[in-house]
């Protein structure tokens, strides 16, 4: 009877700290190539990050270009893939806005506003929160799709597939899809 | 216990609570912190930045523009 009380106990225990844990977590999705959402979802990760979570950005479709390297090359990828991949933009420093883009004027508009007004860039927001320990994780089937390969992408950032995101988004309380 | 005095003025939004929790990360148990911002989103953000990393209490002063915040790292 005792024991069974002490395993009861001990179940309960287990129960509440998993229940506690489940808000100490946040995972993201990040489709969007855009560079204000981008933006967003970076400033969302590491205010979260500041705030002691733990962060998982599942990274798909145009979100790629997000976290891609300013430069490199092409070579070994079909002729559609190549030119893809010459039409998108590579990191954080060439992207688009989604509103007021104009042909590009838009983005360096917004870049110099944000300069003046003492924003962080979003390529030191990425680096910051990659320090902070964020979790990047790049969708195999898009990568695959969009002729992306890993050594393309910035350092630290993991391959993985849907299961990887659900697994994550399941743990916690906290799931945005930007 | 140290006080650490840090002066974000001029930061925007995540900047001020992400240095912040870097100062916190590498302070000892009891150190006090005096920080100083300009952001009016300081105020609500350090309190729900207290609130979320059990950093509390958090006092909070205003003198002029500037939001001061007082937190001890517990």
């Amino acid at each position: 009877m005792g024991n069974d009380l002490a395993a009861k106990i001990r179940e309960l225990e287990e129960r509440i700290d998993r229940l506690e844990n489940k808000g100490n977590s946040l995972t993201m999705v990040l489709f969007s190539g855009d560079f204000d959402k981008a933006m967003a979802a970076f400033i969302i990760a590491n205010g979260a990050l500041a705030m002691g979570k733990e962060v998982t950005i599942f990274v798909t479709f145009w979100g790629l270009d997000v976290i891609k390297k300013p430069a490199f090359s092409t070579s070994g990828r079909g002729l559609l893939e190549r030119i893809l991949l010459r039409m998108r933009p590579k990191g954080p420093g060439r992207l688009a806005v989604s509103k007021m883009n104009y042909g590009g004027i838009g983005p360096r508009l917004f870049r110099y506003m944000m300069g003046k007004k003492n924003v962080e860039p979003l390529g030191a927001l990425i680096a910051m929160a990659m320090e902070f320990g964020v979790r990047i994780v790049a969708c195999q089937m898009s990568m695959d799709l969009l002729g992306i390969k890993k050594e393309d992408l910035i350092d630290g950032v993991e391959v993985g597939g849907v299961a990887t995101f659900l697994g994550k988004a399941y743990e916690g309380q906290a799931t945005l899809f930007i | 216990m140290a006080r650490i005095t840090l002066d974000f003025r001029g930061m925007n939004c995540p900047m001020p609570i992400m240095k912040t929790a870097m100062a916190f990360r590498k302070a000892a148990q009891g150190d006090q912190f005096e920080i100083t911002c300009d952001d009016p989103g300081f105020e609500p953000d350090i309190t729900a930045w207290c609130k979320e990393t059990k950093n509390l209490p958090c006092d909070i002063k205003k003198q002029g523009k500037d939001i001061i915040a007082s937190i001890t790292k517990q």
